[in-house]
């Protein structure tokens, strides 16, 4: 079976700022891909991208098998797309929003009006349907959107950042949607900043920083890259940290090390560790608050990957905004 | 179904949208009727003891001139919706999918043509409440009628390419007046030429919009039209022909905000 989106050293810039510097992507047909990293990474550029809003400066992408420049108009046959803006009319209903975009993907009168109660009652929708979407909480206008996605049964599906600030029953919500296509065979290209979201969600996972892909495999691989488990231990006593470290260095598997006022010690086998580490520290009179074994996040990967937190890019970038 | 008839449907079901919002906010409405209603009281009860227009009652002079000037700014709603749109992220939605691609604007100055026809019969019914009557043959009446929904849907597509442009609804609407008004005002439409300065009297006698003033007044009137008429149909479509390309090449490269 093709891919469902092939790309080719896509480089896209706006005057100096170089958005993506060469993204080769292959999504296999019928799977989830995550495309994630923080903001200004290039994410939403790929999408635009791929969904033939923008040109892309050079290299190619395919869509559903289509040129995103040369067979544009097919490419938009064979996708839908929702993200974080919510893009539906306020001034419409609901049931409005969802026949006009029937009727635009050429569905028809009938089968608009048929597709869009459907949709309405599989998004919970239907009691809201006939009223003004300027009067529905955040959380229904994304899923109206994602909804107006999807009207046309397009095989390919590319959400930009999804739940991006929705509160976390709204995202529960969504992410129950997204799986449920998923088992229709749907076709799903994602964006986020949110590294549960991909873990949730994506078979595989393309980390993008600065438009660069900078890693690429399933949530696994990934989380294999950044090493095994981990110790993590909190002290009474914050001050004794370095003195724990050097307590168990010999347990460790790599160089344990603080970080927020936390003992974490990579550790390549679970099993005894913890009694060993207690052990340990109690010979060296340190007590112990709390102490746990945790399995690598995908936090972990970006900061491996990047030397740098996902979160905290974030607020630099504001930062910057702010400073003008 | 061929591509024109696609074209056609793509820019119904748009025009569609674009009427509704404004039965959704009433507000919109107020710009379309109590407006232009004050406007007219306005000019013919302040305005007008003071303003001579030898050969016509004011109310007579003013009314076509209004009209003219009140349809050259019903475009806003199409320059307002597309800002929003632009704003809201919907411009994206519309843009990756299969429709037509022109027909997000050929459905709203559409609409603007709906509106802009109800503007005119709110307008001519003032109009008769204070006294202004048509002299001039039925089949000239029609054709002023004509000229000036073509005029009001002209300028749609000036207000299409404003609100593509302008960073904001606010900064779209700000620029829409800032040009028109005016352009509106340095003419022939609320007072005659020969009563402005020597240095303003060339520039009103060559602004577009006395030529369109000038031609509504000959065809309600009956005045002579000399070559008003043509002049006005001729820059009319010359705004079409340039506005038009300039908005569709903006929509295809605009970027959401």
């Amino acid at each position: 079976m093709p891919a469902a989106v092939e790309t080719n050293r896509l480089h896209k810039s706006y005057g100096d700022v170089q958005a993506l510097r060469g993204i080769d992507l292959h999504v296999e047909t019928g799977s989830v891909f995550g495309l994630l990293g923080p903001n200004g990474a290039g994410k939403t550029t790929a999408v635009r991208i791929l969904t033939t809003l923008l040109d892309p400066d050079d290299g190619s992408a395919r869509v559903a098998g289509f040129d995103v420049v040369r067979d544009a108009a097919e490419v938009r046959r064979h996708i839908g797309l929702a993200g974080q803006y919510a893009a539906v009319d306020e001034n419409l209903t609901g049931f409005e929003n969802l026949q006009m975009v029937g009727r635009l993907y050429h569905l028809g009168h009938g089968l608009s009006r048929d597709r869009a109660r459907e949709l309405l009652a599989s998004f919970d929708l239907s009691e809201a349907g006939d009223r003004l979407v300027r009067t529905y909480s955040g959380g229904m206008r994304r899923r109206l959107d994602l909804a107006a996605a999807l009207v046309a049964r397009p095989p390919v599906l590319f959400l930009d950042e999804p739940t991006t600030g929705l509160d976390i029953r709204s995202r529960i919500g969504l992410w129950d949607a997204i799986e449920a296509l998923v088992s229709e065979g749907t076709t799903v290209l994602l964006t986020t900043q949110y590294l549960d979201e991909a873990d949730r969600l994506a078979d595989r996972i393309a980390v993008i920083d600065q438009g660069l892909v900078i890693a690429e495999g399933t949530p696994d691989d990934l989380k294999d890259q950044v090493g095994g488990e981990r110790l993590e231990i909190h002290l009474c006593d914050d001050d004794r940290g370095q003195e724990a470290v050097a307590a168990l260095t010999s347990i460790a598997s790599d160089r344990p090390f603080l970080e927020d006022g936390t003992v974490r010690v990579p550790v390549a086998e679970r099993r005894g560790t913890i009694a060993n580490a207690v052990r340990r520290l109690d010979e060296a009179g340190i007590a112990i608050d709390d102490i746990a074994v945790s399995t690598p996040t995908l936090d972990d990967v970006f900061l491996t990957l990047t030397g740098h937190a996902a979160e905290q890019e974030e607020k630099e970038q504001e930062a910057e905004v702010a400073a003008g | 179904m061929t591509a024109l008839a696609y074209g056609v449907s793509d820019t119904l079901v748009l025009a569609k949208r674009s009427l509704l919002r404004i039965r959704r906010q009433p507000d919109l409405l107020v710009s379309f009727t109590v407006q232009p209603i004050l406007f007219v009281l306005l000019f013919v009860y302040v305005f007008g003891g003071a303003i001579q227009t030898p050969g016509f009652d004011y109310v007579d002079f003013l009314m076509p001139g209004i009209i003219v000037q009140s349809i050259c700014f019903g475009g806003f709603v199409t320059a307002l919706g597309l800002s929003d749109d632009l704003k809201k992220g919907l411009m994206d939605r519309f843009r990756s999918l299969p429709m037509t691609r022109s027909a997000l604007l050929t459905g709203r100055t559409l609409g603007d043509v709906v509106t802009n026809t109800f503007q005119l019969v709110v307008m001519f019914t003032v109009g008769f409440l204070v006294g202004f009557n048509f002299s001039s043959s039925v089949g000239e009446v029609i054709a002023g009628i004509a000229l000036v929904l073509l005029i009001g849907y002209a300028f749609s597509w000036v207000f299409a390419f404003i609100g593509l442009m302008a960073s904001s609804p606010e900064a779209a609407n700000a620029y829409g007046f800032t040009i028109l008004f005016p352009l509106t005002f340095v003419s022939s439409a609320f007072v005659p030429v020969a009563s402005m300065p020597s240095w303003l009297q060339p520039i009103a006698e060559h602004n577009p919009f006395t030529y369109m003033v000038n031609a509504a007044r000959a065809l309600f009137l009956g005045t002579p039209a000399g070559n008003d008429v043509w002049l006005a149909l001729a820059w009319t479509l010359g705004i079409i022909v340039v506005f038009a390309p300039l908005a569709a090449w903006r929509y295809r490269r605009v970027v959401a905000r």
